[in-house]
């Protein structure tokens, strides 16, 4: 499968829920409607696509009243030894997609950072709970609308047991 | 100690004398400063010279907390549960330009120095500290507890 068959195959499968297809650094790059993140990822995961990885979940704020939040999936096929970019833009207010805990295990931890970093929710995760930072902590620090020298609220130290 | 029975001196002075010559150090180390503390506590720099030379890795056997690094606001309970853990007296230093500031850190992630956490005696800045300032440190530390009100409970009448 070349890069044009591939585009065009990703195309056939997927169809209303491709945006736009480009290239970038020789892998494809998908953009996705929000809605159907979950469908179109589930879908490259089987044959003949085969992108059995998801190597990395993370997320751009674009700091742009709409399509804020762009959510880029990295994905990698073992078999053909190839990569994929898959992209989909969130809405500033209220940022949700999809979990896919139940496609790849390793989304749980990624999802969750995106969430501590972004404020971006994952319906369906089923523990979505800050990652890097603590409870109490207030605001997604990696956020544009993030004030960089903003002192956190002290909290207590909590009870030993 | 021929032709010398017995020296006078005061018990404060005494105390001090023997407890800035036997600190044992618990080092909480985090981050690169820890290769410079390496440095100076190793045969080259030695800071067993100065009786400091103990490395207790209980912070229940320790008096002397050396904060070595960057201390995240996760970590920073850590931090003070360690503090807590020591027995009395007990005295902190700072070790290098995170701990003593948060250094080139400033951002939501980094504790702005760890005195915001717990008490410190000495700072020693530096990114990091050269071992001749962690000696220098060191004798500052001595000097003030030498210098300092002496806690000693087991003497007081009650």
């Amino acid at each position: 499968m070349g890069q044009e068959n591939l585009i065009e195959e990703i195309r056939a499968k997927l169809g209303q829920a491709v945006e736009d297809v480009s290239e970038s650094f020789g892998d494809v790059v998908i953009m996705v409607r929000p809605g159907s993140l979950r469908s179109a990822l589930a879908a490259l995961r089987e044959k003949p696509f085969d992108y059995a990885v998801l190597l990395d979940l993370t997320c751009v704020d674009f700091a742009a009243a709409e399509g804020r939040f762009e959510l880029v999936y990295h994905l990698y096929s073992l078999s053909r030894n190839i990569r994929l970019r898959l992209k989909a833009s969130l809405p500033a207010a209220d940022p949700t997609a999809d979990s896919i805990t139940g496609l790849w295990k390793n989304a749980d931890w990624l999802e969750r950072e995106v969430f501590d970093m972004f404020g971006v929710r994952f319906d369906g995760h089923p523990y979505l709970m800050r990652l890097l930072t603590y409870e109490g902590f207030e605001g997604h620090p990696l956020r544009k609308s993030y004030p960089w020298r903003l002192a956190q609220p002290r909290i207590p130290l909590k009870d030993k047991d | 100690m021929s032709g010398l029975d017995f020296l006078t001196t005061r018990l404060e002075t005494a105390l001090g004398w023997g407890r800035k010559f036997s600190l044992f150090h618990y080092p909480f180390i985090t981050a690169c400063c820890g290769m410079e503390y390496m440095s100076a506590a190793c045969a080259h720099f030695d800071i067993d010279r100065f009786g400091a030379g103990l490395t207790r890795f209980s912070p229940r056997q320790a008096d002397l907390l050396l904060v070595v690094g960057t201390v995240s606001h996760k970590l920073a309970p850590v931090l003070r549960t360690v503090y807590d853990q020591m027995l009395e007296p007990k005295w902190v230093i700072a070790f290098g330009a995170c701990a003593v500031s948060g250094g080139i850190y400033q951002n939501y992630a980094v504790v702005q120095g760890i005195d915001r956490v717990i008490p410190v005696d000495i700072y020693i800045p530096g990114c990091p500290p050269r071992p001749e300032m962690v000696l220098d440190g060191l004798m500052k530390l001595q000097d003030k507890i030498q210098h300092q009100k002496q806690d000693w409970r087991w003497a007081r009448k009650t």
